[in-house]
């Protein structure tokens, strides 16, 4: 395999990626020094057009937590929510989301704002419980859009029943944006909010193609650790030009080095050994994030593609654009959509690995439940077999957790990611054996 | 006469074995693990090769395996005992679809191909219940030998129903039955019911397919052989060596390491024909 000499705009996605997740918490600090509030939304089902189309800032606790964890700083933060009461089993997103009010909005990143509003739906039942939280605390409205879930996953626009669930969540997204006029105190501008939906639906095309472009050899970027980038931006900027433009930026670099066959792993650049290509489930391991993925990369394993990046991005891969000509009941359609589709990613995720294992070419999958999550866990085990019962891949489980790292045992999970790997190690012999026409 | 080695530093005990050219065993050692590891490592594989009056000079390869696997210094390569456990049993026992592993602290059920590779695996997690450190715990706990342990529970004729799912807690919920005037047959006999339960559970995690081989330190208990037996309703392959399953697969992988695994003596390892 002949290589190219790499281009300057290799790598620019991660960096690029980090100098706008820090301007953007920068922005925030600013905010909250100016006194302003802001919006705080979830990352499945942000309603996050309309939160820009009254130019209101917009805050992700599920992110700001996590980052607590990737800053290696979570465990402060629940310790000092489990001080105030909370179980040790509640989940971890939602303590150091405590803990970061009874702070003052102090973050590692810089200064989160109050809210003004809390905006939610029932994609993760955890949210109407953690809304309740600012709720009380700050004598702030909550909406909250119930979405109704696709039974059995795989509804789609054309099917019975969609179209009267549609019109059920357009009828909330109508009363919230009374609500939310009455919060900021300006009247609703459609036009804005085309402007935003726009914006959106260039990200969403680019985001799509990201995805679609690790279905190439060698894959060209970590569905886990580059991946988990890509999201914040994706989630953060949603609506926004810098959003927009980073994607299209990234989606050149990346089909620059699918047409360079430039690869994840400097072994599989110089062509020396096949990647292992898995498929992860669930949510990374935040406390060790880099160092979880090393164990992974260090026997040669790259992550083609990863159930996080369907559910956390609020099904932003859902095949959607926005019809900006009826801008509300278009929202009211992506937003059923893209939460059917997150959920159906957590809880219905059988068909779609099947089909994600072909499309990518997996030799394995990763399931990684964990204890401060329930609801991205359930079922895994259950998904696992049927994994196993359909297709040639070997699957690993491995259980820890996203904040609360006194659950996370580096030396249990190398061991058995080392053993995965020895199996798929002996795998690819077999395979080679019977290609080339010795037993199987 | 090449020969191979496999060193198990599990978190109790360290096993070494050594095998020839054929696969077969010529030495083994065990010995506690306690808290130099390299030393015992060291130590366990020299007596391994003593007892085989085998020259260090003649092994070709070492593999060590267990939880301190990289700190068998002197080894050419370490592989996980998930995978070692899978060969060995293999090995032994050619039809074995199904490993039960029950160690000092930690139980795997594994599945796996003819010839042992590893299919699927599943282990207990963040918790010693279900596994050998439960059944010191009880002992300790009643004041007699490991040893007398199963012969013990054998005896028993009514289980007591041990709830807990802590090592810890399992101490004070075994002298709470004393208190109560159980006999210790029946305590027993509801420990090892309890530790089968759990380790029942990994076991359909992996699916309870084909024979089903035990190995770990804990086959040694006959009342736990018992247990699992009535658990999954059929017999399962134990031997004397079932102890030696880790570092025996360790010596038979160093073994194909060291021949070459493509070779007629790999293949014929690998099918289980070098069986000792």
């Amino acid at each position: 395999m002949t290589v190219a000499t790499p281009s300057p705009i290799v790598g620019r996605g991660a960096r690029d990626g980090a100098e706008l997740f820090r301007d953007w918490y920068g922005d925030l600090t600013q905010a909250s020094a100016r006194g302003e509030k802001a919006a705080y939304a979830f990352v499945m089902g942000s309603m996050v057009e309309l939160l820009r189309s009254f130019d209101m800032n917009v805050v992700f606790p599920e992110i700001n937590s996590l980052q607590t964890a990737v800053r290696r700083v979570s465990d402060e933060y629940l310790s000092e929510a489990e001080d105030h009461g909370f179980s040790p089993d509640v989940c971890g997103y939602v303590k150091a989301d405590y803990a970061l009010q009874l702070r003052g909005g102090e973050h590692p990143m810089g200064r989160i704002p109050q809210p003004s509003v809390a905006v939610l739906t029932n994609a993760c039942n955890t949210y109407l419980k953690w809304g309740e939280i600012w709720e009380r605390m700050y004598d702030v409205p909550m909406i909250t859009v119930d979405v109704p879930g696709t039974r059995g996953a795989g509804m789609k626009p054309s099917a019975r029943g969609f179209e009267r669930d549609r019109l059920y969540v357009e009828q909330q997204l109508r009363e919230a944006i009374e609500v939310l006029e009455e919060v900021t105190g300006r009247p609703f501008d459609i036009d804005r909010c085309r402007d935003v939906m726009r914006l959106t639906n260039e990200m969403n095309r680019d985001w799509r193609r990201v995805l679609e472009l690790n279905r190439n050899s060698p894959a060209v970027y970590d569905a886990m650790m580059d991946g988990t980038v890509y999201l914040g931006v994706a989630n953060a900027l949603r609506g926004t030009e810098q959003g927009a433009a980073y994607f299209k930026d990234l989606v050149e670099e990346l089909e620059y080095k699918v047409e360079a066959g430039i690869g994840v792993l400097p072994a599989v650049d110089n062509g020396s050994k096949r990647e292992q290509r898995l498929i992860f489930v669930g949510v990374p391991c935040y406390p060790i994030f880099r160092r979880f993925s090393e164990l992974f990369s260090e026997w040669g394993g790259v992550f083609v593609s990863s159930t996080y990046t369907w559910f956390a991005s609020g099904g932003l891969d859902v095949n959607f654009d926005y019809d900006l000509e009826r801008p509300i009941e278009s929202l009211a359609e992506g937003l059923l959509l893209g939460v059917q589709r997150a959920v159906d990613a957590m809880l219905f995720h059988d068909t779609a690995l099947l089909e994600a294992i072909d499309e990518f070419d997996a030799d394995g999958v990763v399931y990684h439940p964990i204890k401060s999550c329930r609801t991205v866990s359930t079922g895994l085990a259950d998904s696992r077999r049927q994994v196993l019962d359909n297709r040639d891949v070997l699957c690993l489980y491995i259980e820890s957790d996203m904040m609360d790292k006194r659950v996370v045992s580096e030396a249990q999970l190398k061991n058995r990611i080392d053993a995965f790997f020895e199996g798929l190690d002996s795998r690819a012999l077999r395979r080679a054996s019977a290609a080339a026409g010795g037993a199987s | 006469m090449l020969y191979a080695g496999g060193v198990d530093v599990g978190s109790t005990q360290t096993k070494a074995i050594v095998v020839d050219e054929q696969g077969q065993i010529v030495g083994r050692s065990l010995m506690p693990t306690g808290a130099n590891v390299v030393v015992i490592a060291e130590q366990a594989f020299k007596a391994a090769l003593d007892q085989g009056e085998i020259a260090e000079a003649d092994v070709g390869y070492v593999i060590g395996t267990g939880y301190g696997r990289y700190r068998v210094e002197f080894g050419d390569d370490q592989v996980t005992e998930i995978v070692c456990h899978a060969r060995g049993a293999a090995n032994m026992f050619p039809r074995t679809e199904t490993v039960i592993d029950m160690g000092g602290q930690d139980t795997k059920a594994i599945r796996v191909r003819p010839g042992g590779d590893v299919l699927d695996f599943c282990m207990n997690d963040k918790c010693a219940a279900g596994t050998g450190r439960f059944l010191q715990s009880a002992a300790a706990a009643l004041e007699i030998e490991l040893d007398d342990l199963g012969p013990t529970a054998l005896r028993g004729t009514k289980p007591v129903r041990i709830s807990t799912t802590c090592t810890v807690f399992a101490e004070s919920e075994v002298l709470s039955w004393l208190g109560r005037g159980r006999k210790i047959e029946d305590i027993l006999l509801g420990v090892h019911q309890s530790i089968g339960k759990r380790s029942f559970g990994l076991l359909k995690r992996v699916g309870l397919e084909g024979e089903i081989t035990f190995t770990g330190g804990v086959t040694r208990n006959a009342a736990m052989v018992a247990a699992l037996e009535e658990l999954i309703g059929r017999p399962l392959n134990v031997s004397e060596e079932s102890h030696y399953m880790g570092a025996l697969g360790a010596a038979l992988i160093a073994l194909e390491r060291a021949i070459g695994a493509t070779t007629g003596a790999g293949e014929k390892i690998a099918a289980g024909e070098g069986a000792a």
